[in-house]
C-alpha cells in the first residue's frame, strides 16, 4: 500500500478537525469516553479519554500517571546492587531485560566487563524474557480482538518459559539475577537440554499462532490498514523496537550496537515490514519469538566455560561519571542515563522506556478511527502499564 | 389421532395448562444449562488446554447449579441514574422471546404447544422481541459502554434478520408450508432423486440456505465472530455491563436458552427436525407415526440441536471478532444477494420438478 505524506496525513486531519468542528456547530454533540483507567483493553491503569462522534474518534488524550512508582528517585536511595530489585518491575512481562542495561552502565562506569560465560547466559536470559514477554503479546492480540482461545495457548507455553527462567534464576517473573560484574549463579544442571526442548515448543506455538490468527480473514481485514504509521511519523515520535520496524525502519540495537553482550556471535535475522500498519507490527513481533529461539539455541550451544563473576570489591563504590546504555528490550529501546558521584547508589538515574515514546504516538494514530479499532491499535503498539509510568 | 393425545385429552384443562408450562420450562432451561455446561464450560477448556471446572459434582456437572446459587444470592444492585423501572424489566423482554420461541417447536407427532400454519414466519417474527430487551437495557443503564453495545446490538439484529428470513423462504418454498410439523413432514416422507433412505433433509437440498441461516442464527445470538455488543475487550460487557446479580442471570440464560431454541429451529428447518426417515418404518403420514416417538422425538431433536450448537460454539471459540461496518457490510452486501439468488434458485428448480 502507498503511505500517506507528512503533508498529506496533516491536511488529512486538519480536514477532519474541521469536520469535529462543524458537527459541534450543528448541535450533533459528540460523547466523552473515558477508556480506562480500569477497562479490560488497557492492561493495566491507562487512561484514554475520546471525544467520539458517534463511533468515531474525533480527539483522543491518553492520560498515564495511575501507576507512577516514582522509581527514578527511589534509585537515588538505593545502593547499586539493590537498585536491580527495583528496575525489574518496570516491564514486568520481560524482567530479566530490565536489569541488564542499569548493570551494563553501572559496569561502564567502573571500567570492568563480565566474563565471556556471563555474557552468553545474560544474553540468553535477556531472549528468553523477550519470548515470555511477547509470547503473551501474541496471546493477548487474540483476546483483544475478540479470539478467547490464543491467550490459553499463550500462558501454557509461556509457562515453559517461565519454568526455565525460575530454573536458572530462582525467580519467575523478577529474577534479580544480574550483578554488577556478572551473574549471581551458575546455570543449573540440565538446563541447557530442557531449553533445546523447550524453544522447539516455542516455535510449534509460533506456527499455532500464525495458523489461528495471521491466516485468519477476519484478523487481517482487522489489523490490515489500520493505524498506519509512516516511517518519518514513526522517527519523529521517538518510536523503538518492532512498532519501528513495522514501520520499514532497520533499526535493532541488538545489532546496531556494540555491548559486551553475546548478540554478535549468531547468525539472526533483523525482520521488517513496509507497511506500518498494525498488522505489520503484530507480524513483526511473531518474527521476533522466531528470531529469539534460534539465538537462543545457538547460544547454548556455544557457551563459554569458566567464571560468571569477576572481581569486584565487597563493597560497590561506582566511581565519579556518567554512563548511557540502551538496550534493544522487548517493548523496544530501553536505556539508562546513570550519573555516579562515587557514593555507594547512584546520584541520579534517568530511564528511558519504550512504552512511554510508543504511547505518545496515540493522539495522532487514533483521530479518524473506530471504537473497536482503538482496542486494536493499542493491542498492536504493545504497551506495559509499568513501562509507562516507572 | 393416536392414543397420546387422548391421554393428553383425559386431563382436565388445568393439569393440561400445568404441564405446557413445564414442558415449555424444560424446553427452555434443560438445553440452556446442558449448552451452557458441555460448550461453554467443558468444550472451551478442552480447545485451550485446561479442565474447567472440576470441584462441583463429578466433572464439575454441578457446577451451573453453584453459579446459579451464586447469582441468586447477590444485592440487586442498579445504577443511581439509571431508568429502574425499564431497567428491570429489560432482561424479562429478552427472556420472554425465548419462551415465546419455543411455543411453535414440534417435539414429536403430538408432543407440541401450539401447531399454527404460519409457524416459522412467527418464529422469526418473535425472535426480534429481544432486541427490545437489549436496546432498553443498552439505554436505562445510563453508562456509556451499554448504550454503545445497545445500539450496536440493535443495527446487528435488524441487519441480521432479513437474511434469516430469506434463508428461510427457500425451506418454505420447497417445503411448500410454512408450518413446522409440515416442514417436518416434508424432509422425512420426502426424497431426494428417487432415494428415500435419508428422507429429503434440507441441509443437503437448501446448503446455501443452511449456511445463510448459520451465519444469522449467530449473529442473532451475538456469538464470536458478532460479538460486538458485548465486545469484552471495547465495551466491557456491552449493554450487560451494569446488570449484576439475577438480572445478569436472567440475561445469561436468555442467551443460552435462545441459542438453544434457535439450534433446535435450525434443526427442524434442516435436519429433519423430531424425526427420523419415515421409509425406516414405513410410514407414509402423520398420522401413521408410532405413538412412541412423542418420548423418541424429543430426544432426536436433542441431538441435532448439540450438533448444531457444537458447530455454533466451535465457530465462537476459534474465531476473532469482527467491526461493526464490517459486519453490516458483510450482512447486506454478501448475505442478502446470496440469499436472494438462492431463492430464485430454489423457485425455478421448485418448478421444473
Amino acid at each position: 500500500m502507498t503511505l500517506l505524506g507528512d503533508r498529506q496525513q496533516l491536511s488529512y486531519i486538519a480536514s477532519q478537525a474541521a469536520d469535529a468542528r462543524v458537527n459541534l456547530e450543528l448541535e450533533t454533540e459528540g460523547m466523552t469516553l473515558n477508556i480506562g483507567p480500569q477497562h479490560p483493553a488497557t492492561h493495566g491503569t491507562l487512561r484514554i479519554i475520546a471525544r467520539l462522534d458517534g463511533e468515531q474518534v474525533v480527539w483522543v488524550d491518553p492520560s498515564c500517571g495511575y501507576m507512577h512508582r516514582g522509581y527514578e528517585k527511589l534509585t537515588e536511595v538505593r545502593t547499586y546492587p539493590q537498585v536491580t530489585a527495583l528496575v525489574n518491575r518496570i516491564d514486568w512481562l520481560g524482567s530479566f531485560a530490565n536489569e541488564v542495561p542499569f548493570i551494563l552502565a553501572a559496569e561502564k562506569l567502573m571500567g570492568i566487563e563480565a566474563p565471556l560465560r556471563a555474557q552468553h547466559i545474560r544474553t540468553i536470559l535477556f531472549e528468553l524474557s523477550r519470548i515470555a514477554n511477547v509470547s503473551l503479546f501474541l496471546g493477548d492480540l487474540g483476546v483483544q480482538l475478540g479470539a478467547i482461545t490464543p491467550v490459553f495457548m499463550a500462558f501454557r507455553d509461556r509457562e515453559y518459559v517461565l519454568n526455565l527462567i525460575e530454573g536458572a534464576t530462582g525467580g519467575r517473573f523478577h529474577p534479580n539475577f544480574d550483578r554488577i560484574g556478572g551473574l549471581k549463579d551458575d546455570l543449573p544442571a540440565g538446563w541447557i537440554d530442557e531449553t533445546r526442548t523447550v524453544m522447539k515448543k516455542l516455535r510449534r506455538f509460533c506456527d499455532e499462532i500464525e495458523d489461528l490468527l495471521f491466516g485468519n480473514e477476519i484478523f487481517q481485514s482487522r489489523t490490515r490498514g489500520i493505524g498506519v504509521i509512516p516511517r518519518d511519523i514513526a522517527l519523529q515520535y521517538g518510536m523503538s523496537g518492532a512498532n519501528l520496524r513495522a514501520s520499514g525502519v532497520d533499526w535493532d540495537l541488538r545489532r546496531d550496537q556494540s555491548l559486551p553482550m553475546a548478540w554478535d556471535k549468531v547468525d539472526w535475522k533483523v525482520w521488517t515490514h513496509p507497511d506500518g500498519d498494525s498488522f505489520a507490527r503484530c507480524w513483526i513481533r511473531l518474527q521476533e519469538v522466531r528470531e529469539s529461539t534460534r539465538i537462543v539455541e545457538q547460544l547454548v550451544d556455544t557457551i563459554p566455560a569458566g567464571p560468571v563473576m569477576t572481581k569486584v570489591p565487597r563493597i560497590i563504590k561506582v566511581p565519579e561519571g556518567e554512563a548511557w546504555v540502551c538496550t534493544e528490550n522487548p517493548l523496544g529501546e530501553m536505556g539508562y542515563y546513570v550519573v555516579s558521584q562515587g557514593d555507594l547508589g547512584p546520584f541520579r538515574v534517568k530511564i528511558r522506556s519504550a512504552s512511554f515514546n510508543n504511547m505518545s504516538i496515540t493522539p495522532w494514530l487514533l483521530k479518524g478511527v473506530y471504537v473497536p479499532d482503538i482496542v486494536t491499535i493499542l493491542a498492536s503498539l504493545y504497551f506495559i502499564l509499568g513501562d509507562i509510568d516507572r | 389421532m393416536n392414543t397420546a393425545s387422548l391421554i393428553i385429552a383425559e386431563v382436565p384443562y388445568w393439569g393440561q395448562s400445568l404441564l405446557r408450562v413445564l414442558g415449555g420450562l424444560v424446553a427452555v432451561l434443560l438445553p440452556a444449562g446442558t449448552i451452557v455446561y458441555l460448550f461453554l464450560f467443558k468444550m472451551m477448556s478442552f480447545m485451550q488446554s485446561r479442565l474447567g471446572p472440576m470441584e462441583a459434582g463429578p466433572y464439575g456437572s454441578m457446577q451451573l447449579f453453584a453459579e446459579v446459587g451464586k447469582w441468586l444470592q447477590k444485592e440487586d444492585i442498579y445504577p443511581a441514574r439509571a431508568d429502574k423501572f425499564i431497567f428491570k424489566l429489560a432482561p424479562l423482554i429478552v427472556l420472554a422471546s425465548t419462551f415465546l420461541l419455543v411455543v411453535v417447536v414440534p417435539f414429536g407427532p403430538d408432543a407440541w404447544f401450539t401447531n399454527f400454519e404460519a409457524g416459522i414466519f412467527y418464529a422469526l417474527a418473535v425472535s426480534s422481541v429481544s432486541v427490545l430487551g437489549i436496546l432498553i437495557a443498552g439505554w436505562s443503564s445510563a453508562n456509556k459502554y451499554s448504550l454503545l453495545g445497545g445500539l450496536r446490538a440493535a443495527g446487528q439484529l435488524i441487519a441480521y434478520e432479513l437474511p434469516m428470513v430469506l434463508a428461510v423462504i427457500g425451506v418454505v418454498i420447497q417445503a411448500g408450508t410454512m408450518n413446522l410439523q409440515g416442514i417436518v413432514l416434508a424432509q422425512n416422507s420426502g426424497s431426494m432423486f428417487g432415494f428415500d433412505g435419508l428422507g429429503n433433509p434440507y441441509v443437503l437440498t437448501q446448503f446455501v440456505g443452511f449456511v445463510i441461516f448459520m451465519i444469522s442464527v449467530q449473529a442473532e445470538l451475538t456469538q464470536a465472530p458478532f460479538d460486538m455488543p458485548v465486545a469484552e475487550s471495547e465495551l466491557v460487557s456491552g449493554y450487560m455491563t451494569e446488570y449484576s446479580g439475577f438480572r445478569f442471570l436472567i440475561f445469561f440464560i436468555g442467551e443460552f436458552a435462545t441459542a438453544g431454541v434457535f439450534a433446535m429451529i435450525a434443526s427442524v428447518l434442516f435436519l429433519g427436525g423430531w424425526a427420523v426417515p419415515f421409509s425406516w418404518f414405513g410410514w407414509t403420514t402423520m398420522d401413521s407415526v408410532d405413538n412412541w416417538m412423542n418420548f423418541a422425538g424429543p430426544l432426536i431433536l436433542f441431538t441435532k440441536m448439540m450438533v448444531i450448537m457444537f458447530l455454533v460454539m466451535w465457530v465462537r471459540f476459534s474465531y476473532p471478532r469482527l467491526r461493526e461496518d464490517q459486519l453490516q457490510r458483510f450482512a447486506w452486501k454478501v448475505l442478502i444477494p446470496i440469499s436472494l439468488v438462492n431463492i430464485m434458485l430454489t423457485a425455478i428448480l421448485k418448478v421444473a420438478f
